[in-house]
């Protein structure tokens, strides 16, 4: 416990910031869609008639007019990018960071093995990401019953879920990545998080090109998707789950041999 | 029981030398030194002792224990001090000893509050805004606080002032005699000389003497200072020559008798012969073209030659194998009465 309490109180500044800042934009999103309720019927068309873009945001397969639609798109892409960007820094930095600010010494001259700085620094990436989905869930669900709208909780729910889900994917890709690196890993991060986003509106743009849903976690995250469908794609969600389950291992057996420098 | 036991220790680094059959041991309540000049493979052993970097071949042991298998029970009774102490920004002197015993598990502040007044620092203070010789001083505490029973310091003494250093050989020497087994590593070889009892010398990646101190020091050669007109052309084994107005001064390994006669010859106002230091004996064995027998490599590592058979002998007596103890040579601090004349150990 000492070196997850070490590990959140290092990262807090960055927590408070990310989660303040998803957190904020979620609420200005939401707060938007009383007034422009109204216009939808125009801009409904206007989205669903702009071709590969319409489909690359999934605008094609919802209705932009109602709540779960709006949110599905505007708040999708903000908590889902948003939250994949902090994740995966959260993930990549956690155990380079010690060799770049030249800390290892300090920590593995300790009696505590490598599988124990290992499962702490895990936890803590896991807890910041869970805290900051909690408080932002708490967050929206709060702004859309304060602009008088009817929650709609199941949609809401499964969208933040699978948002939280996206980010536990690639926070433990990164995990594993970060176990290679010695310094300047948060470009890396950064580049993963952006690399699957895009992936996901090609394979959302051309059919083609579909199987790479199969790979990117913005693939089973899909607001348009989960509000149309009311449910997570088992398949894709399980695929992804493995792939951050993988790179936690990769992370386990690379770190445990790791010539620290 | 030796406190620290290698056989055949190595690291490379890929392709590059980092350590080479490294054969080490130091028994337990000793204040050992370990010299050599930077890149010569100090802190590579350290490293490797300490579980840091993992040895491509030979093995080791700190009490008794597997330094790959028991690593988490060995750092438990370690204390170990960095060259460079770096610490997690934004955290205060307090936090970082605090952490420090959490990971140990032991609480350790009474100890970690009496250290930090001897060495005066500020518990209260940030580590960014620390000198460089006081962020050394926090690490020398988090090193001390839990009562190690074995101490690896590495160059310990950079960035703290005459008197800190004082008051720290004062702290290392108490806790010698309390029984803690020190590793001192370091280039300053006056502190070697003061503190240890034994020292090994390592050069290139591999050691070239280990015996007691005073052993170590002892050689043929003598520091003679000549006051007056004295011609010493052809005498053959003088080196480290320095010449100031009316004198020169000169490490002598030849013939004494001859030494005499050139002396005898000219005009002598003042004649001191004395032994070298180590630190003389150390950077003169490094120069090229010595070959008194002494022990060292260049301090830069660029001028330094391949010692030979004779020297090694001269200066390591069977150090290839185990290091050589001998009785009675014991430095400052040292302590160990365990020892026989001649025993391999």
């Amino acid at each position: 416990m000492t070196l997850v309490r070490h590990e959140l109180r290092q990262d807090r500044t960055a927590f408070l910031i990310w989660t303040a800042s998803v957190g904020c934009l979620l609420a200005v999103c939401v707060c938007l869609y009383p007034e422009m309720k109204g216009e939808m019927g125009d801009i409904s068309d206007i989205f669903s008639s702009m071709g590969s873009f319409t489909a690359a945001f999934g605008m094609d397969r919802l209705n932009f007019g109602t709540l779960i639609g709006f949110y599905a798109v505007e708040c999708g892409n903000v908590l889902g990018l948003g939250g994949a960007f902090f994740a995966s820094l959260c993930g990549v930095g956690i155990l380079s960071k010690e060799e770049k600010e030249g800390t290892a010494e300090f920590l593995l001259a300790h009696p505590v093995s490598r599988r124990r700085i290992i499962t702490g620094k895990l936890i803590a990436v896991l807890a910041q990401v869970t805290a900051m989905n909690l408080i932002v869930y708490a967050v929206s669900v709060g702004v859309v019953a304060a602009v008088g709208e009817a929650v709609p909780w199941k949609e809401i729910s499964l969208l933040h879920l699978a948002c939280y889900l996206l980010q536990l994917e690639l926070a433990g890709i990164c995990f594993g990545v970060s176990a290679f690196m010695r310094k300047g890993a948060a470009g890396v991060g950064l580049g993963i998080a952006a690399i699957m986003y895009f992936l996901n509106l090609a394979a959302n743009i051309a059919e083609s090109a579909g199987l790479l849903k199969y790979i990117t976690p913005f693939g089973f995250s899909e607001g348009a998707d989960i509000a149309a469908k009311g449910r997570l794609d088992g398949k894709l969600v399980f695929i992804g789950m493995v792939m951050g389950v993988t790179g936690i291992a990769a992370a386990y057996v690379k770190y445990g041999r790791k010539d620290i420098h | 029981m030796n406190a620290i036991e290698t056989e055949k220790l190595t690291k490379y680094y890929g392709g590059a030398r980092g350590i080479i059959d490294l054969d080490l041991a130091v028994g337990e309540g000793e204040f050992f030194g370990f010299i050599g000049p930077n890149g010569a493979g100090k802190s590579t052993t350290i490293r490797t002792l300490l579980g840091l970097i993992s040895p491509t071949g030979g093995s080791g042991r700190i009490f008794g224990q597997d330094i790959v298998q028991g690593r988490e029970s060995i750092l438990g009774r370690t204390g170990y001090l960095p060259s460079e102490a770096v610490f997690y920004p934004g955290m205060k002197v307090r936090d970082v000893l605090k952490l420090s015993a959490g990971l140990r598990r032991c609480d350790c502040r009474e100890e970690a509050g009496r250290l930090c007044g001897r060495l005066q620092l500020e518990p209260d203070r940030k580590v960014d805004e620390l000198s460089f010789g006081n962020r050394k001083k926090v690490a020398i505490v988090c090193a001390l606080q839990h009562k190690p029973d074995l101490l690896i310091l590495d160059e310990p003494t950079s960035g703290l002032d005459p008197l800190m250093q004082r008051a720290f050989f004062d702290i290392l020497g108490e806790r010698h005699r309390e029984g803690a087994t020190i590793f001192l590593s370091s280039h300053i070889l006056s502190e070697i000389q003061r503190n240890c009892s034994r020292a090994a010398i390592i050069r290139e990646g591999r050691i070239i003497a280990c015996n007691s101190v005073e052993a170590l020091a002892r050689t043929n050669a003598r520091r003679v200072t000549v006051h007056g007109r004295v011609s010493l052309e052809g005498l053959k084994g003088i080196r480290d020559k320095k010449e100031a107005a009316g004198s020169v001064s000169f490490l002598y390994n030849g013939s004494m008798d001859l030494l005499l006669q050139a002396l005898a010859s000219g005009q002598v106002l003042d004649l001191s012969v004395s032994e070298p230091d180590l630190e003389e004996i150390f950077l003169h064995y490094y120069e090229a073209g010595g070959g008194e027998g002494s022990h060292a490599d260049s301090v830069c590592g660029k001028r330094g030659r391949t010692v030979n058979d004779r020297e090694k002998r001269d200066l390591a007596e069977g150090n290839a194998g185990k290091c050589l103890r001998i009785n009675g040579n014991r430095g400052e601090h040292g302590k160990n009465n365990n020892e026989k004349d001649g025993e391999i150990v």
